[in-house]
């Protein structure tokens, strides 16, 4: 990988024909989609329906049992493509590296691939901790964080590779409201800013309606519709509108006493 | 254990491969070696010790009693840097450290820590397993040296105070000359650098095959424990016979 490469437009995603299964049990059964370079596609879903099995898939950390995908017309299992993309996951939980302070975190893969100098590194790490609205944390460990820190530290993890290809795997989940719009804000930037390709995995319908260009909803491990917020909006498939407007009913209160 | 016997010797091997990555990798090799010897030095020192102290009060009331006292410094020299400091110090290890070795990496993985550096292109072998395996077979031979020289001296200082025995330090250490030669050292080093990697190799890839939560960390750390101590002395005894060859 190449971080100092100029970054002007984020990679395409092909996926074909992905099946896998865990024990017998198969949990993606055929997914087909294609992501734009530069476009923000956001994957719906009930859980449990393979969202993140799938992210897993595209980044390339699991193998898939049949089926591929591409990047840029490349199979992901080519072992020059980490190499020759600079791909990137935002973890659900973060996965900050516990041992690491918040700074050495974000400045790992710089300092692990030797690409900077110490202060250069420094400095890096400096600016995107910024980016994300966060100062004075460099020297914090992982666990001094809050949920929303935390996340927002591994998206600035991510940005310091200058991905063209950066996914997301739940970035608005347990985070209050105004939390969440800062993160989603962030997409957006990205996207505008350095044209990066972004997949979002995410059940929050406003973040996904908020930020998305396109849109697919998976259940069961098939894709059930993919189409832009607005198609989304006035289709009448009702898994679809089951599960876009679901809300809580609550009966009127009776007097009882 | 057997099942993943393959498993081991493959990333064993991998780890050797990326053997000239090391120098890159000097201060978490520097970091772990401290690790391994600030954590276990002192718990060496008084096990050694003890176990030359409890040899020659043993063996020295019986060899005094048919007149063979003057052996006592050579039989408790000879076992002490030839098998007891060795096996004794690696099991020690194994429990100390390989566990805690295990705990870390499982719990990384467990956390999805190893899925983040994998996604960064950073190879979790050359950025975990071979700091801590380079660090080990340095640290642990080491450790067993200073074990070494502490047993010599516990079962000297038994030897010497205890009533039934009575040997002077000088008789003791006369002895211990006359019977342990540099080689004797040297065989009881190898081995235990031949442990060493055992220990670390069985222990990383415990922690990198952890599933599951806290429970399965838990697993994985026994398993690296039971693990590492079978394989212990099943090669104590191969790499015994194999250096019996060499010293005839």
């Amino acid at each position: 990988m190449n971080a100092s490469a100029p970054n002007p437009y984020g990679v395409s995603v092909q996926v074909r024909g992905l099946r896998k299964s865990f024990d017998g049990q198969e949990v993606l059964k055929g997914i087909d989609l294609e992501v734009l370079p530069g476009e923000i596609f956001v994957i719906m879903g009930p859980s449990g329906s393979g969202k993140s099995v799938l992210l897993k898939h595209i980044i390339g950390l699991d193998p898939p049992d049949d089926g591929e995908i591409l990047i840029n017309g490349e199979s992901i299992q080519t072992p020059e493509i980490a190499s020759k993309y600079r791909l990137a996951l935002v973890f659900q939980s973060g996965a900050l590296l516990n041992s690491l302070t918040v700074g050495e975190n974000v400045g790992l893969y710089l300092t692990e691939h030797r690409l900077k100098s110490p202060e250069e590194i420094s400095k890096i790490v400096s600016e995107k901790l910024e980016a994300v609205g966060l100062k004075d944390v460099a020297d914090k460990m992982p666990n001094e964080l809050s949920g929303g820190m935390k996340k927002r530290v591994a998206i600035a993890r991510a940005l310091v590779i200058e991905p063209q290809l950066i996914l997301y795997d739940e970035p608005t989940s347990e985070l209050d409201p105004l939390s969440a719009v800062v993160i989603g804000e962030e997409i957006l930037k990205l996207k505008n800013e350095i044209h990066v390709t972004s997949i979002v995995v995410s059940h929050d319908r406003e973040l996904a309606f908020g930020v998305a260009d396109r849109i697919a909803v998976i259940n069961e491990g098939r894709i059930v519709i993919i189409g832009t917020p607005d198609k989304m909006k006035k289709t009448s498939d009702p898994l679809v509108q089951r599960f876009l407007n679901a809300d809580f009913k609550r009966e009127p209160q009776t007097k009882s006493l | 254990m057997f099942e993943n016997i393959g498993e081991i010797v493959l990333l064993f091997w991998r780890t050797l491969l990326a053997l000239p990555l090391a120098w890159r990798q000097r201060q978490k090799v520097f970091e772990q070696f401290f690790e391994i010897g600030n954590a276990s030095l002192l718990m060496v020192c008084i096990l050694s010790f003890f176990i030359g102290g409890v040899l020659a009060l043993q063996t020295g009331p019986l060899l005094t009693e048919k007149s063979l006292g003057s052996y006592l410094g050579g039989i408790v020299g000879y076992s002490i840097c030839r098998e007891l400091a060795p096996i004794m110090m690696s099991i020690l290890i194994a429990g100390r450290i390989g566990s805690a070795m295990a705990a870390e990496i499982g719990s990384m993985r467990v956390y999805q820590e190893i899925d983040a550096l994998r996604t960064m292109n950073i190879n979790p072998i050359h950025y975990l397993v071979l700091p801590r395996l380079v660090a080990m077979a340095f640290a642990l031979p080491m450790l067993v040296i200073v074990a070494i020289l502490v047993g010599w001296f516990g079962g000297a200082v038994v030897a010497e105070g205890n009533n039934h025995i009575g040997l002077s330090f000088q008789a003791f250490y006369f002895s211990l000359r006359q019977f342990v030669e540099s080689k004797d050292v040297a065989n009881g080093i190898f081995k235990t650098f031949c442990f060493a990697l055992i220990i670390a190799v069985v222990s990383c890839h415990q922690g990198l095959m952890t599933i599951g939560g806290p429970r399965g960390i838990g697993r994985s750390v026994t398993k690296a424990v039971v693990n590492s101590i079978v394989l212990i002395v099943i090669f104590d005894y191969v790499l015994t016979r194999v250096l019996m060859l060499f010293n005839k």
